[in-house]
């Protein structure tokens, strides 16, 4: 009765196979570049999926949006108005700050902050295998995305784009134990690289001397440095710093602004890798 | 030996699996989500392991790669060799009681989830944190059903 196997390769030897394939997969995906676009192409054969899975959720909340009851709905509506006045009236304050600030940019010969522009995406899927926290977005390259576009949401920094389908793209979060990026502290304009501990709520602030000036409570924004990210926009609050001697540098924990658990919709920032780039070489040197 | 019958099903209860995987939870209950595919393919490896065995574990386990974004192989490796133990010695494991069965197969997930810590450790350097032995515990909880489940499922529809 045991001739089940005696069809194709015995059991030890497609375990072997199986254990070389993905050995080869796995090199091939951490140790060459050639994984990304091979990523790309899976992303975009398995966006039908993500559709189908987040399907229940959409069609709760659409429920639910249905049911809300008319003074609910009246309510949200008079608090996004008030919130859309207070805002546009803030706008006015910050174009003319910023047509000020072309013109000092302008006066000093460095070079103009640029405009940029974004794109509004919803958030298909947060996978949170806790050793790759990544969300899939509705936008793919139909709608222009492209690869390391950085994304934000109302709070703060939320992660990079890093593959992109035709019409869904993934992003890296910035808790993501892979992700790191350049930061600077608002208060004191000490630079540093935060980097992604695998904890939604949690950040570690990396190779800061002993006497480095930082405070709990110390804003951390992007820095621009990097490349990937525009200047300016908040990262993270510092949470907890244990000043240990024997430790090489202070250990320092930081807390994203963004409520990377919870994001449902995100912005994707774009046209500015270029500028970016030129922006950081021209930017002083650090001082002592 | 007995022609493969209505196999399409058995790929309809992973694609479901897979579906599952990737559905959108609150965080809370996110880490505890049971680790549905590996349990399915577990149970079709008990029921029928001249279809389902190394190999489709190896294939699912790279779809579950693609999908949650982890190194790719990493997920195909630790369900090739979780898979393999459970069809080397399926006609122990059958014979056991169910709630036998499940604290043997919460072993096998044990070792499913540090084979994946182990394999993430070495190719990107993830911390371990006791948090992520929880779907071990969630996966033993749910066999029982989910071996009932797809029983009834398999006499049902006379997959063979």
């Amino acid at each position: 009765m045991n001739q089940i196997y005696s069809r194709g390769p015995s059991l030890p030897l497609r375990l072997f196979l199986a254990v070389v394939c993905s050995a080869g997969l796995m090199f091939l995906d951490r140790y060459t570049d050639s994984s990304t676009q091979l990523r790309s192409y899976l992303t975009a054969a398995a966006s039908p999926l993500f559709y189908v899975a987040s399907l229940p959720q959409t069609l709760f909340s659409g429920a639910s949006e249905q049911f809300m009851a008319q003074q609910t709905v009246l309510d949200e509506n008079a608090r996004l108005k008030e919130t859309l006045l207070q805002q546009s009236g803030q706008l006015q304050l910050l174009r003319f700050l910023q047509q000020e600030n072309d013109k000092l940019r302008a006066l000093l010969g460095s070079s103009a902050a640029i405009e940029d522009k974004s794109l509004v995406a919803e958030v298909l899927a947060v996978y949170s295998h806790p050793f790759s926290h990544q969300v899939v977005l509705n936008k793919g390259s139909k709608d222009g995305v492209t690869e390391f576009q950085p994304v934000i949401d109302d709070q703060g920094v939320v992660g990079q784009v890093v593959s992109v389908g035709p019409s869904s793209s993934r992003a890296l979060l910035i808790s993501d134990n892979t992700h790191a990026l350049a930061v600077r502290a608002e208060r004191t304009g000490v630079r540093a690289i935060v980097e992604g501990l695998g904890q939604w709520d949690v950040l570690r602030v990396m190779h800061l001397p002993h006497s480095t000036d930082i405070r709990e409570g110390d804003r951390l924004l992007t820095s621009g440095l990097d490349g990937r990210f525009p200047e300016g926009y908040p990262v993270a609050k510092v949470v907890r710093i244990s000043q240990d001697a024997s430790q090489p540098f202070m250990v320092v924990y930081a807390e994203p602004y963004a409520r990377l658990d919870r994001i449902r919709h995100v912005l994707l920032l774009s046209g500015r890798s270029d500028a970016m780039a030129e922006a950081a070489e021209i930017l002083p040197p650090e001082q002592p | 030996m007995r022609k493969p019958q209505r196999l399409g099903f058995i790929y309809l209860s992973l694609f479901v699996a897979l579906l599952l995987t990737v559905m959108p939870m609150p965080q809370m209950v996110k880490l505890a989500r049971p680790d549905w595919a590996l349990l399915v393919l577990m149970y079709w490896t008990l029921a029928l392991p001249q279809r389902v065995s190394v190999l489709t574990a190896f294939f699912t386990g790279f779809i579950v790669d693609v999908l949650v974004g982890t190194v790719l192989g990493v997920n195909a490796l630790a369900f090739s060799v979780v898979i393999f133990v459970v069809a080397q010695h399926h006609l122990k494991i059958r014979n056991f009681a169910v709630m036998q069965q499940a604290l043997l197969l919460g072993l096998l997930l044990a070792l499913y989830q540090l084979l994946l810590f182990w394999l993430s450790h070495f190719l990107t350097g993830v911390y371990f944190r006791p948090q992520y032995l929880w779907p071990v515990l969630t996966g033993m909880l749910v066999w029982p059903w989910l071996f009932w489940l797809l029983r009834r499922y398999r006499r049902q529809l006379k997959i063979q």
